[in-house]
């Protein structure tokens, strides 16, 4: 059995401890806004939050989740700077086919809880392991930098 | 506003209830979350209903891969209906004869045809039931319909008003007019605005469900293994291993592959690696790419089947000829949603949760292996993670369908990302010879294009190639060639080295309008003209590419020095009935690397609706084919194909993406496509930046650094 707190809530959960935290999450607590990409860490469809640390779920088996709290898009509302990021990405009107979209704002969140005022520099690094084939890489800057803002970091 | 999708199992099954008898009894409003009942609301046609609280619900028949659609249908509906915008919310429709897309004739979304297919229909949709709840309130003010006027979701006459909500019941016993009256464009008041995607809030909170969010009571999920080089079939298997894996329920052989159905994908994926398979390759075993490219550049060196035959190139009699090849690889879709399908295939009838781009078909196919009639097939159109032209394809749905009636459980086959690379629709591999005369002045007098390819029409399994013997797809993009050159000649030879090929964001143009663009440049070249300048004097015929030649060339500043260190290339072309122009700024580093650092696009789609919508799809479209040109390559060796991931398949990123600015040429023409038309002309405004910059003409995508390293 592995213990585990997701989106606030504490779980107990009969499964492998290898089988990755994306599918747990997906298929055993049906939490289905992580989204399946690449099932290698390539991509980023997959990011959530382990005690506020952006990984690639994909590729993380749910022991390293043991003990720790899990955030994924369905509750980044409720954290101060999710709130912001997701009213950026609202008011940028950034998703396409939307598919990627929760993986950028968990990295988003990630990128602007540690640095509230991020360079292009910044941005690029912390945003490149998420692909959008939709292409809306512009739109996604906009929005962290009105986010940034929202946030009250500076304008770079 | 928001886009509605049925998002839990419990919905799931009310909406199926419903959907055979084809009267749609109870929907969910999204804001109040109340439901409407069937005899209080009006519901004129397939494609909305008005409750009666007043709610519009618009119906769409297309599917929603990013493009819009769930956006631009209720605005077409909402405009002549004159609707209250913030009370309008839409619904994806089920697979029905009344949905079909009236430019293809099934129900599919493809080839940027939504807007133009639907310009007219669902505006008379909006009208009539306009028109039905004028007539409404007219006969119950007893005064004449066209006394009254509508604004905002209400009826006006005088000082009097009723709300569309107030009216349903009477509306809806009122018969439907043959012919409503349209609004004229100058009268449109959200046709031309940017209004905010109804799709995005689903889109920000992890709510908007995709085909591989669907979960159905006793579902199994299934992973295909599907032979590695195509043709191949397994001669025999040993499943012991993978029916040792936790969570694996059952093993079975399709006609495609043998598949692994468990209890979650990572119990099937893991069951599916275990599986030790002896595959027999066939006719494919030798496979290459270099076969592949040896028997297309070979075919165009004979006469091929007529495209098109302006005055006489035999005869014409240059003072300077170019002789050159140009190719392009095969390419995959590489949409972020890897394919999947759910099926449940229940005694007398079967249900379908895809994000499928051709629902109508999907229905029939579905139906034939089911053993049931198309009627008893429901399909759930889900959000579709990216479609490309990938998801027009059946191979997905039918595999799911096969395993549920195998297994007699609900199952949703999951591709993945390496299935999905290795799944054989390709655009296809393409190699075009041209050669190009220039007269002593250096005008150009003749050009002939050999074009060698696979056929995409044979392969869709609803086309073939017409007595012409010429795949329209193969040579679009160069047979539709707009420069006005005397002796012109297109041929087309159909080559298939045996790889199965498909529809990919722009198909044909994707790759013959780099080939045809990146000649026309070398012949400005050859002829010591500017390419901007050379192309515009061939477009004098040609009002529409020359506007947005000269927009693009005029917002880039064209003619005057780029900044330091970066060099300009330009490129035009219509498609989908759109016209596009794009310079792109491009810098390439000692060690070859090529940087896009701008691209400034000018379109021409004649009316719009949503121009916001245009923008980011010309933008869309130009990463596509950035990635592309930069990175995009299928490849074959011992007939298994070398890309697997995004590693070995590499996409653009967020740190290598340029400032794009999308500019609309105002318009009164009937409008273009969208979703498409951004694609063509990037790669050769990317490759004439390189000639600018490095003297190098690039004619193989994708981009080779090695080529363009300084020694």
């Amino acid at each position: 059995m592995i213990s585990l707190t997701v989106n606030g809530k504490k779980k107990r959960l009969d499964v492998d401890p290898d089988t990755p935290l994306l599918w747990v999450l997906r298929d055993t607590l049906g939490i289905t806004g992580p989204k399946f990409g690449c099932g290698v860490q390539l991509c980023g469809a997959c990011t959530v939050h382990i005690d506020g640390k952006p990984v690639r779920a994909c590729g993380t088996p749910v022991s390293e989740a043991a003990g720790k709290h899990v955030l994924t898009v369905e509750a980044l509302r409720f954290t101060h700077v999710g709130r912001r990021v997701k009213k950026a990405w609202l008011e940028n009107d950034v998703p396409q086919c939307g598919y990627c979209q929760s993986g950028q704002m968990m990295s988003a969140t990630a990128l602007l809880t540690q640095n509230r005022s991020p360079s292009d520099d910044e941005i690029d690094a912390a945003m490149s392991g998420n692909i959008c084939r939709c292409g809306t890489y512009n739109q996604i800057r906009a929005a962290i930098k009105d986010a940034s803002v929202l946030l009250g970091g500076r304008r770079r | 506003m928001s886009a509605q999708f049925r998002s839990s199992r419990r919905s799931f099954l009310k909406a199926s209830a419903v959907s055979g008898g084809g009267l749609v009894i109870g929907f969910v409003l999204p804001a109040a979350g109340r439901v409407a009942e069937a005899a209080t609301q009006f519901k004129p046609n397939a494609f909305l209903r008005v409750a009666s609280n007043g709610h519009v619900t618009v119906v769409c028949g297309f599917s929603e891969m990013g493009q819009g659609v769930l956006t631009a249908i209720p605005m077409l509906v909402a405009e002549e209906l004159d609707a209250d915008w913030k009370k309008v919310s839409v619904e994806q429709a089920p697979a029905a004869k009344a949905y079909a897309n009236p430019l293809l004739g099934i129900q599919a979304t493809g080839g940027s045809t939504t807007v133009r297919a639907s310009w007219e229909p669902m505006r008379k949709a909006g009208a009539a039931a306009r028109e039905m709840l004028v007539a409404a309130a007219a006969a119950a003010w007893r005064v004449k319909p066209q006394d009254c006027r509508t604004h905002k979701g209400y009826v006006i006459h005088g000082r009097r008003r009723a709300s569309y909500g107030v009216l349903v019941t009477r509306a809806a016993k009122l018969p439907l007019p043959a012919n409503p009256r349209l609004k004229e464009p100058k009268d449109f008041r959200l046709l031309g605005q940017d209004l905010k995607r109804l799709d995005t809030p689903p889109k920000v909170d992890g709510s908007a469900k995709f085909g591989i969010d669907v979960s159905l009571r006793g579902m199994l999920t299934a992973v295909l293994s599907r032979p590695p080089v195509p043709g191949g079939k397994a001669l025999s298997f040993d499943a012991s291993k993978a029916r040792a894996v936790r969570g694996v329920v059952q093993v079975a052989q399709t006609p495609h592959g043998v598949a692994v159905l468990a209890q979650g994908y990572w119990a099937a994926k893991k069951g599916r690696d275990a599986l030790e398979i002896k595959w027999d390759d066939g006719p494919n075993a030798e496979l290459s790419s270099d076969v592949v490219s040896r028997t297309l550049t070979d075919a165009t060196t004979q006469e091929g089947k007529v495209a098109r035959d302006d005055g006489d190139f035999a005869a014409a009699k240059p003072a300077r000829t170019l002789d050159v090849i140009y190719e392009a690889p095969y390419l995959a879709h590489a949409c972020m949603e890897p394919m999947n399908c759910t099926a449940w295939v229940k005694p007398g009838s079967v249900e379908i949760w895809a994000g499928t781009q051709a629902p109508g078909p999907t229905q029939a196919i579905v139906a034939n292996i089911a053993g049931v009639a198309p009627e008893k097939v429901t399909v759930h159109t889900m959000y579709l993670g990216g479609g490309f032209g990938r998801r027009f394809a059946p191979d997905f749905t039918i595999d799911a369908t096969i395993l549920s009636k195998l297994s007699g459980k609900p199952v949703k086959l999951i591709y993945a990302r390496e299935d999905d690379m290795r799944a054989y629709y390709y655009r296809p591999a393409s190699v075009t010879r041209f050669t190009a005369g220039l007269d002593a002045a250096g005008n150009p007098l003749s050009f002939r294009a050999r074009v060698a390819s696979p056929s995409i029409m044979e392969a869709s399994g609803s086309m073939k190639i017409p007595p012409s013997g010429v795949d329209k797809f193969a040579v679009e993009g160069i047979a539709d060639l707009p420069y006005d050159i005397p002796n012109l000649r297109v041929e087309y030879s159909r080559q298939e080295p045996g790889v199965q090929v498909w529809f990919w964001r722009s198909v044909g143009h994707s790759q013959n309008t780099f080939f045809s663009e990146s000649l026309i440049d070398e012949m400005a070249h050859a002829a010591g003209k500017d390419p901007f300048e050379f192309r515009r004097a061939l477009l004098a015929k040609q009002p529409r590419h020359k506007g947005v030649l000269e927009l693009a060339a005029a917002r880039a500043g064209w003619g005057t020095p780029p900044p330091a260190g970066l060099h300009r290339g330009i490129a035009v072309a219509e498609s989908f009935g759109s016209y596009v122009a794009e310079v792109a700024e491009i810098s390439v580093g000692k060690d070859g690397q090529v940087r896009v650092h701008r691209v400034v696009a000018a379109v021409d789609c004649g009316m719009t609706v949503n121009p916001e919508i245009i923008r980011r799809q010309i933008e869309s479209a130009i990463v596509f084919g950035l990635s592309a040109a930069l990175y995009g390559r299928i490849s074959f060796k011992d007939g298994k194909v070398e890309q697997g991931n995004f590693d070995s398949y590499p996409v653009l990123r967020i740190d290598e993406m340029p400032k794009v600015e999308v500019y609309i040429v105002p318009s009164a023409e009937m409008p273009g496509g969208i979703g498409e038309p951004g694609l063509p002309a990037l790669a050769p405004a990317v490759t004439g930046a390189i000639f600018a910059a490095t003297g190098k003409r690039i004619r193989t995508l994708p981009i080779d650094p090695d080529l363009l390293k300084k020694a």
